[in-house]
């Protein structure tokens, strides 16, 4: 693979965020989205678990913790796409001394609701939530879930017991869901002070009860932002929708191979359309050697395998949880990356597939964003004192086909 | 009395660049002569100890040619003139 110099997105483009266990990979493109300009490695030798896009209050802010197998995990930003990162003196997440914890993983960096430019989220391991008011500056625990009765029965996962998903509610700044491996989905609706468990019709295959009130191997839940109630689960066996904010779960997982995963999208203008990868249980590999996407359109009720230009044979590829995104442009962009290292994406609602890079380290993140538009805003949340410079060779990638043509949607 | 701590590359960053550094403070102890070091250079103190304060698993503190963790750990007596070793232990493989 060709290293790359940075990229430079205009406004409109998409922009694609992945991370790797051995550093994070910056690429662009135009709405066609045809031709990919890359830049990386960022932070060789890192692991990056997490990575987010803040394009609120006149921001074109990259977020990305780094986490050094000596050092520890700190938390960047770049406002140039890559250029330069931050890199803060103390490491911004951790634990209060009364907790007795010690920051292992930040495994998701959510930003808040556009009408709250400054609040930011951090999902950690060991399970916890850290809140910031300052878009990024400064961070604290939140204490309503880290105190709830439940966190000394919780369980880890392969993984470890990481809270993976935090989904701000749009029409509802008190709501926010989260979801940790292995407890469930936890909402709260006064805004972090006290949380309530839903995980009511969502299985646990590995528990002697298999409608537990907690315990469940929630892999990842997303949220359509027009819908705000509706939400789709991937789960560690079992496929599930909630159309009342998560009070109950449905399982649709009929039509699919397998309903075992990692990850789960949703098309950004359809709330009947999500998408996922089946994986075969015990060896976490497409069924069969194929890769295949699923994708349905009427909200759970039937699945269609999506293969053209993904392959077909000998392929035993696995995607994380965070492997998989959608970009908000029409036609929508969905993207995935697989742990050996190759990134695919679809640039017209996921009918037809194209290999947009391969040879990179095991994939463990991929986030999908359109640099927004100037806008005369203040740019708060100011980076840390001390920068680097982080300047690398360039290239661009081929199309390895055609890109499509046809609208994606009939 | 003087320490000498030396400086593992990738965090030579926190410390103005150095390779050694050597404070003129008293300390009777590692932990106190690691406490001199982040006030000298906090940007460091992350990177060695955890939040709870405790020596990160990777990390690897010598007084000489023993290993904290094999005398006393922050307890280990640390005398005038001595070499602070930082370095991150051999650890790989898994990714």
């Amino acid at each position: 693979m060709d290293v790359a110099h940075n990229i430079a997105p205009k406004a409109g483009d998409a922009v694609l965020l992945v991370g790797t266990t051995k550093g994070a990979f910056l690429l662009s493109a135009n709405a066609a989205r045809r031709r990919w300009e890359v830049s990386g490695p960022h932070f060789p030798g890192h692991i990056v678990y997490a990575l987010a896009y803040d394009g609120r209050a006149g921001r074109r802010r990259i977020w990305l913790s780094s986490f050094n197998w000596a050092y520890g995990t700190t938390l960047r930003a770049s406002d140039d796409f890559g250029q330069t990162w931050t890199n803060p003196e103390s490491h911004p997440i951790k634990f209060p001394e009364d907790t007795g914890q010690a920051l292992k993983q930040i495994w998701q960096i959510a930003v808040g609701r556009a009408e709250e430019p400054e609040k930011m989220y951090c999902g950690v391991e060991p399970a916890a939530l850290f809140e910031s008011n300052d878009a990024g500056q400064s961070w604290s625990l939140v204490r309503g879930l880290f105190d709830h009765p439940h966190r000394p029965h919780w369980n880890p996962g392969n993984g470890g017991l990481c809270l993976h998903t935090v989904l701000p509610d749009p029409s509802n700044p008190k709501r926010i869901h989260i979801a940790i491996s292995a407890a469930g989905v936890y909402r709260t609706d006064d805004g972090g002070k006290s949380w309530k468990v839903r995980n009511k019709g969502i299985r646990a295959d590995f528990q002697p009860v298999k409608y537990p009130e907690f315990g469940q191997c929630v892999h990842k839940v997303v949220r359509h932002p027009s819908r705000p109630d509706r939400l789709f689960l991937q789960n560690h066996g079992g496929l599930y929708r909630s159309d009342d904010g998560g009070d109950s779960w449905k399982d649709i997982g009929k039509g699919v191979p397998s309903d075992f995963g990692f990850p789960i999208v949703m098309h950004p203008h359809d709330p009947d359309t999500a998408y996922v990868v089946p994986l075969e249980q015990e060896m976490r590999c497409g069924p069969e050697g194929k890769l295949r996407v699923y994708r349905t359109r009427n909200a759970g009720r039937s699945w269609e395998p999506l293969t053209r230009g993904l392959p077909q044979k000998n392929a035993y590829e696995t995607v994380l949880r965070d492997g998989m995104a959608n970009d908000t442009l029409d036609p929508a962009g969905i993207y995935f990356g697989t742990r050996s290292g190759k990134l695919f994406g679809s640039a017209n609602d996921g009918n037809s597939w194209r290999l947009i890079l391969e040879g990179l380290p095991p994939i463990t993140c991929v986030k999908a964003c359109v640099k927004a538009p100037v806008k005369a805003a203040v740019v708060s949340g100011t980076s840390s004192p001390r920068r680097t410079s982080a300047r690398k060779p360039s290239r661009k990638t081929k199309p390895r086909q055609p890109a499509r043509r046809k609208r994606a949607r009939a | 009395m003087a320490l000498v701590f030396h400086i593992p590359s990738p965090l030579r960053v926190f410390a103005e660049g150095k390779a050694e550094v050597i404070l003129e403070v008293p300390a009777a102890t590692m932990g106190e002569a690691l406490a001199a070091l982040w006030t000298r250079h906090p940007g460091l103190r992350d990177r060695i100890v955890t939040e709870q304060g405790e020596v990160r698993q990777y990390v690897n503190i010598f007084v000489g040619d023993g290993n904290i963790r094999d005398l006393a750990g922050l307890a280990t007596p640390v005398l005038d003139g001595c070499e602070i070793m930082i370095v991150p232990s051999v650890a790989g493989g898994k990714n």
